[in-house]
């Protein structure tokens, strides 16, 4: 039986192996409630195929759009998430929680 | 991060050693800390370095330095060892794999290993202070013993006492708990000791099929290793 949290670097492994362009997202920081702890991996393939996670699902649609635009430009981003944040409108994290995310992508 | 990172990364990893990388998240800049690799461009000072020690010996992740550098610690697998490849071993040890247990299954009865169906799970058909030997459980393992029976069970239990292992459990209703605790304590084993042993094992949570016991036993597990870290 397959380890679910190790799962992200294992996926991001092969598909590295097979020649394709990748992104990691970290969490960095937490604040309050959030549902991943520090370190929470996010892995994402240039086909937008992902495994792991960085929340509960409230913010992974906004964190592989980020992934995808740092596999093509090749930049690292931090993003933040949370009640203040404006984007919480959008994609915010239902539990009232703050989240910091380091995308970077494997070179 | 750079390819050659993520390789040696992954080496540790599967080699279930404990590492590190750490990234300097305002230049992007990255080096990976393993025990004896350092690879990668950006340079630690030696105090960095040695809170980074600190930080892979705790298995704690974080930032560090007035939040410009993130600590991301990989900290080796936890191990669970099931004596007993019984019933109720079918559904623990997938279960435990499932949350990121290493799981070794040891019971000299070869039939049980068999009809155990544990294909996906490292089986030892060793007797079990044999096994537990060769296991060497640390403070990262969890034992538990499920065989019911005194010659299979107390060996394990006397090496699991006398090891780091952070959870023991062992299966058995009141009364033969009772008697387990009885015969340990005239091989010697003080109240202190005994009192490691969570027995009747698991969570009450009302199980009774084999899978709702081995939910109860897991997160019983779960449960012992976050109080002790936190």
């Amino acid at each position: 039986m397959h380890n679910v949290d190790a799962d992200p670097l294992d996926r991001l492994a092969e598909w590295h192996a097979a020649g394709k362009k990748t992104a990691l997202a970290t969490v960095i920081k937490t604040w309050g409630s959030s549902p991943r702890p520090v370190g929470s991996h996010l892995a994402v393939s240039e086909d937008g195929d992902f495994a792991g996670s960085v929340s509960g699902g409230c913010i992974e649609g906004s964190v592989i759009e980020a992934a995808l635009a740092t596999i093509a430009s090749g930049q690292p981003v931090q993003l933040e998430f949370g009640v203040t944040n404006d984007m919480a409108w959008e994609v915010g994290i239902a539990c009232g929680g703050k989240v910091q995310v380091y995308v970077e992508s494997i070179s | 991060m750079k390819a050659d990172l993520f390789e040696a990364l992954k080496l540790n990893i599967a080699a279930h050693k404990a590492c590190a990388v750490v990234t300097d998240i305002e230049t992007g800049s990255q080096s990976f800390i393993g025990a004896d690799t350092r690879i990668g461009d950006l340079t630690l000072k030696e105090e960095q370095l040695s809170v980074v020690n600190q930080l892979i010996v705790g298995d704690v992740s974080g930032q560090i330095d007035g939040m410009s550098l993130f600590v991301r610690v990989y900290g080796p697998s936890l191990r669970l060892i099931i004596v007993g490849a019984v019933h109720i071993a079918q559904a623990l040890a997938p279960m435990a794999q499932l949350a990121g247990f290493k799981v070794t299954v040891i019971d000299p009865r070869e039939a049980f290993v068999r009809a155990g169906r544990l294909s996906e799970v490292e089986a030892l058909t060793d007797w079990p202070d044999e096994g537990m030997r060769k296991l060497q459980p640390d403070s990262r393992t969890a034992v538990v013993t499920l065989t019911h029976d005194p010659k299979l069970d107390d060996p394990a239990l006397a090496a699991a006492l006398r090891s780091k292992a952070f959870y023991i459990g062992s299966l058995g209703s009141n009364r033969t708990h009772a008697k387990r605790l009885a015969r340990l304590t005239e091989d010697g084993f003080s109240e202190r000791d005994l009192d490691r042993i969570h027995g009747p094992v698991g969570l009450d949570i009302k199980a009774e099929t084999p899978s709702e016991i081995a939910v109860s036993i897991l997160g019983e597990i779960v449960a012992t290793r976050r109080r002790s870290v936190t």
